[in-house]
Parts: structure tokens; sequence; C-alpha cells
């Protein structure tokens, strides 16, 4: 059935992002162990990046949690997309949970039946979990390796993989103001006020330009 | 527990309570169109955000060092619609080369 080679190659794809996440991590002076369980237990992208670049540029816990977190408020809307399709409870539900990202989100809302959207939700879902959390060790274990990231390019992975993560998002005049925005309100205020703050302060950019249509 | 595991282990629960929470609520909780287009352009902000911070910051100062070469690379590439890893991974390369000739 093609949605499940699909769903496959767009998790082996997906999943080799994973590598970058494993070395951004330990550039940011993670240890394997605390990045592996960020790439198992966070699953999901833009905020394990986000989490870990934010303590690597100096930032708190609490600015770095509070800008992972709100990088994945999205994931609760695609769960509300995804409920009505998959109606599981219990254990079930939990494992759903942790498996709705933009991926397989993507996947099932492009099928035409329903069945097979959830075949595309779940085998996205697991396939790109497996495939993440394998490349992040190998990211990360590779990472750990080198003394000076900074002489392998690791110091520029990190900023040039959020630029590939906004990429995709940037559409509409928006957007691209937004981007703008934030990008210069960010450096505006970095030499004023601890770090991670410049970062999660640009949520507030986001709500008054999206306040209105 | 030091910060590395707060960050881990916090950022795991908060976006899992998210990922929960949407599966578990009406449908109608989250429909209004405000929520739905602020939810599109927090990921832009932050994420633009974090691109400025990681290129052009080291602690609290604002610097142009290596790092811009690579970021530049991405870019270009991104435009070129090359794949994100060979963006990513060439970004490395070229931030490399800037930071050993340095």
């Amino acid at each position: 059935m093609s949605v499940k080679r699909d769903s496959l190659s767009l998790s082996f794809a997906v999943g080799v992002y994973g590598a970058a996440f494993g070395a951004a991590s330990v550039a940011a002076h993670f240890s394997v162990l605390q990045t592996c369980a960020i790439s198992l237990l966070t699953f999901s992208g833009a905020s394990q990046f986000a989490a870990v670049g934010v303590v690597g540029a100096g930032g708190g816990a609490l600015s770095a949690i509070a800008t992972g977190a709100l990088l994945g408020t999205r994931n609760g809307l695609y769960a509300v997309r995804m409920a009505p399709l998959l109606r599981v409870k219990g254990f079930k539900r939990i494992v759903a949970a942790q498996v709705t990202i933009d991926e397989s989100t993507g996947i099932a809302l492009a099928q035409k039946n329903e069945d097979e959207a959830r075949i595309g939700f779940w085998w996205t879902g697991f396939g790109v979990f497996i495939f993440w959390n394998l490349f992040t060790l190998l990211g990360a274990l590779s990472a750990g390796l080198l003394k000076d990231p900074a002489a392998y390019g690791l110091d520029a992975l990190v900023p040039a993989a959020f630029v590939g993560l906004v990429w995709p998002r940037l559409s509409g005049r928006k957007s691209y103001v937004l981007a703008a925005l934030a990008f210069i309100c960010a450096l505006s205020l970095a030499p004023f006020v601890p770090a991670g703050v410049p970062i999660i302060s640009t949520s507030l950019l986001a709500i008054v330009v999206g306040w209105r249509q | 527990m030091n910060i590395f595991w707060i960050t881990a282990l916090g950022t795991s629960g908060a976006c899992f309570i998210f990922k929960y929470l949407g599966h578990s609520v009406p449908e109608s909780w989250l429909a209004h169109p405000r929520v739905q287009r602020i939810n599109l352009l927090i990921p832009v902000a932050l994420l633009s955000a974090l691109v400025a911070i990681q290129s052009f910051t080291d602690k609290t100062k604002l610097v142009v060092d290596h790092r811009m070469a690579g970021v530049s690379f991405a870019i270009a590439a991104f435009i070129a619609k090359l794949p994100f890893p060979v963006a990513v991974f060439g970004a490395a390369l070229v931030s490399a080369i800037i930071y050993r000739i340095h």
C-alpha cells in the first residue's frame, strides 16, 4: 500500500535530522544520555532544538522549557484534529499523543479515506520515532568525540537547523514581517536581559501580529 | 538534578501535556480562528529569534563571526531547495572552514 511506503520514506528522511539534534545537544553540553532522553520523551524537533539552544546560549532552565513548550503547542492542535479520527483511550491515547507531530498529522491529513489516514498516522508516527531516536544517538555519539565543537562547525549547525525549521512556515506577508521583527527584537534585547528572555519574549510579537486577520 | 536534566524532563513533560490535552478536549475548544492564527505564528517568531541569537550573540554580546558564513550557506541552500541535512551539515562545514582559517 502506497501510504505505508510514503510513511516510511518520510520517516527515514525526517529521522536523519535526529543526527543534527544529537550533535547540537551535545555541543550545548548535554550528555549523550540526556540527549537521548530528550528525543525519546519530548519527541518534537523544534521544541528539542529550542530547549538545548536556549541552554547552549546561556539561558536558564525555565526559559528553555517555556520556549520548548511554546513550540510544542501546535502538536496539541494537531491532536485535536487527529482525536476524532483515532478515537483511542487509555494507554493507546498516551502512545497516540506522543507520536502526534508535524509529520504523522501531515500524512494522515493527506489521505483520501479514514482507514488510510489512520495507517498513515501510526506508520509515520512510529517510523519517525524509531529513526529520530536512532539518529539522535548516532549524532550525539559522533559529536561527543569532538573536543572543540566550533572547529567542526557544530555551533553553526544549530542556527542553520532553525533556518530550516522556520523556512517552510514562511508564507504570506504577515509571517515575513513577523520573522523580521522577531529577529531584530531578539538581537536588540540580547545585551540587556538574561539569556533566553529575548527568544521567549518574541511570542508576544506573534500574538500581536496574529490578533487581527 | 542539574539544569540539563531539568530542561530535558521539563520540556518533555510540557510538550507531552499539550499533545495529550489535544487528544482529550472537544474539538470546538480550539477552533477559534484567532487561536489557529496565533498558533501558526508563534513558531515563526520563536524560530526566527533563535536564528538571530544563535548566529549573532556570544553570551550577551552581539558578535559577527564564522557562524554567519555557515548560516548564510544554509539560507542559500534552502533557497536552492536542497534537502535539510545537506543544508545543515553544509553550514557546519562552511563555518568550520572559516573558523580554522582564522
